[in-house]
């Protein structure tokens, strides 16, 4: 690909609406493949999204996702002014939550979220302040495939 | 194995518009933890859960599955048929269990998900 303008999408997520939880990784993963990117880096890219998508809805009190498409990188972006993560290391192991039971009824809260997005992206980093919010960025390289 | 084979062998019922039962199924994921399916489950394997809310459907469509089959004889909520019919998802409800859902494809030929050991990934 030539060098140009990246692309930038943003929507808005809303606190505990998990009717519409989905939608911005559905529509970014559509956005992707519309635009010819391989389909498991789609696959990835709209999971991660969506776990961040998740995390969004059910801790961050919502917040706003954002996908930009730059010629060698695929980088999603989760920002929200929620209440931030006390224990990051802790958060990045699998199994610990916080979240309450009714999330965990519903196949999610399982402490999946954020090693999930760990392993399907190239590169990760978490920006969180407890009590101002919590800023992730995911990275997937599109130079070269790996597999999954 | 096609889906509408599937159908049969789980005297299951299909719900939704979706008629894209003639999809060809190699391997199957059962689980009610959908983070679980998305680090694990293979794109284009078949989703067997006994969660039946929206959420599900979502995660399907992000690992590119070809159907999902709701197991314990849950009915799906009106949404959740929706969003399914939107994205040419075929939903089947069977009346049997988790297990014996798997035990009946497993034993017609459905394989396994590749799943890696957990630590170490």
């Amino acid at each position: 690909m030539s060098a140009r303008e990246p692309l930038i999408v943003q929507r808005e997520v809303k606190p505990l609406d998990f009717l519409a939880a989905g939608e911005t990784a559905s529509e970014f993963k559509e956005l992707l493949k519309s635009l010819g990117i391989p389909t498991d880096i789609c696959r990835r890219a709209s999971i991660v999204t969506y776990e961040a998508e998740m995390n969004t809805v059910i801790h961050g009190g919502g917040g706003v996702m954002s996908l930009r498409l730059e010629d060698d990188a695929i980088i999603i972006v989760a920002e929200d002014q929620g209440p931030g993560i006390a224990d990051l290391e802790k958060a990045m192991q699998e199994g610990y939550s916080t979240a309450p039971d009714f999330v965990r009824e519903m196949g999610f809260g399982a402490g999946m979220g954020l090693p999930n997005i760990k392993k399907y992206s190239d590169k990760l980093e978490i920006d969180t302040r407890v009590g101002e919010g919590t800023t992730l960025r995911a990275y997937i390289s599109l130079k070269g495939q790996r597999e999954e | 194995m096609f889906l509408s084979e599937i159908l049969g062998l789980l005297e299951a019922e299909k719900v939704g518009k979706s008629e894209h039962l003639s999809v060809e199924i190699g391997c199957a994921f059962a689980s009610d933890l959908m983070s679980d399916v998305l680090a694990l489950a293979s794109p284009g394997s078949l989703l067997i859960t006994g969660l039946t809310n929206i959420q599900i459907v979502r995660t399907a469509s992000m690992l590119d599955m070809p159907g999902v089959v709701f197991v314990r004889g849950k009915r799906p909520a009106k949404e959740t048929v929706e969003l399914a019919d939107k994205m040419g998802l075929p939903i089947i409800l069977t009346n049997k269990t988790m297990f014996e859902t798997c035990g009946i494809l497993y034993a017609a030929g459905i394989k396994s998900c590749f799943c890696p050991k957990r630590s170490g990934q």
